[in-house]
């Protein structure tokens, strides 16, 4: 009896940890309800928020839309060359996402440049190669004021703004974003703490299966 | 006799190295007190570029390990803090072409203690490079 005992209470323990590793990512942003009729029933679906058509673009001047991203799954944040104050911290961080995930071709990493005036092209791949960086798994992108400042704001939810106060000039939270391959967010982490870059990695694992399941 | 005679330069002895040694301490108690408020400061001023064992980052930041660069520009270290720094620098044989900007609102105890931990950091073993052509 005692033995069952001792059985029953392992086995329920070994549950709840494949339980918790296998709850799936959550999805963030707005949704909204939208009713279909399938087979003469009314459903309601969510409709999950997910990231527009862009284009800008990238470190070697070439451009970069939606579509590179079509079938992997990425990370975005928002910095500029010339900050002194997260970007280097936030940079290094996701430095070392770039480091786990390099040569992989389902991952790639999406940095937009806020400095709209000065971050030109040539001024990203130049701070591209001073991080030791090659080919384009991550994308430095060079846009317009108003794309960027909407696409942080609407799609990504990451506050950016110009503000004549701050001595830079700019200022902007340091979030990294992971985006799915269905374009929606999974998971928002404070690129400038080393934990949080370290969850974001294991999630990034996490939802590399999830989309594998979903493949086959 | 002959013994006391021994007893008290043993005792005599002792007071000196504990008075030297109390020295030392109140010395490296002073240098611990740099040390850790310089620690603070690193942290908040300097960290987020230099990195927090003083690696630097890339060719973006330059590291705070190359002992030659330091002791040359001994210095100039406190002016750099300060003022910021814009010139094209050779660290640890690697060339770094950036702008560093200045600390204007130090005071100067501060960067004082923030030399004191840069001069801590663990430096790269000095190797000479020799031309042969």
């Amino acid at each position: 009896m005692k033995k069952l005992f001792y059985f029953a209470t392992a086995l329920i323990a070994f549950q709840s940890c494949s339980d918790t590793s296998n709850t799936k990512l959550p999805i963030l942003g707005n949704r909204e309800p939208v009713e279909r009729i399938v087979d003469g029933k009314t459903v309601i679906d969510t409709v999950y928020q997910t990231i527009s058509a862009f284009s800008y673009l990238n470190q070697d001047s070439l451009p970069v839309t939606d579509q590179d991203f079509d079938g992997k799954i990425y990370v975005a944040d928002f910095f500029f060359t010339s900050c002194n104050t997260i970007c280097p911290i936030m940079q290094r961080n996701l430095l070392d996402v770039y480091k786990k995930f390099k040569g992989n071709p389902k991952v790639k990493l999406l940095s937009h440049s806020i400095d709209v005036k000065y971050d030109l092209p040539s001024r990203l791949k130049t701070y591209a190669s001073k991080l030791g960086l090659e080919g384009n798994q991550w994308e430095f992108v060079h846009g317009s004021r108003d794309s960027i400042f909407n696409i942080a704001a609407k799609n990504y939810l990451v506050s950016a703004f110009e503000d004549s106060s701050d001595p830079q000039g700019l200022v902007h939270q340091g979030w990294f974003i992971l985006i799915d391959t269905k374009k929606q967010l999974r998971g928002a982490y404070d690129g400038t703490k080393a934990e949080q870059v370290k969850q974001l990695m294991e999630d990034m694992e996490k939802l590399l299966i999830e989309e594998a399941d979903e493949e086959k | 006799m002959k013994r006391n005679k021994l007893v008290y330069a043993i005792l005599l002895f002792l007071s000196i190295t504990l008075c030297v040694q109390s020295c030392q301490n109140e010395n490296s108690i002073n240098y611990k007190r740099y040390y850790v408020n310089g620690k603070g400061l690193y942290e908040k001023h300097c960290q987020g570029c230099h990195g927090a064992d003083g690696e630097g980052l890339g060719t973006l930041y330059p590291p705070l390990t190359d002992s030659n660069y330091l002791k040359l520009n001994r210095n100039k270290l406190a002016f750099m803090i300060k003022n910021g720094q814009n010139e094209e620098i050779r660290i640890n044989n690697i060339v770094f072409q950036g702008q560093m900007p200045g600390n204007n609102s130090l005071p100067d105890i501060d960067v004082a203690q923030i030399i004191v931990l840069v001069a801590s950091v663990k430096k790269t073993p000095y190797t000479m490079t020799i031309k042969i052509f």
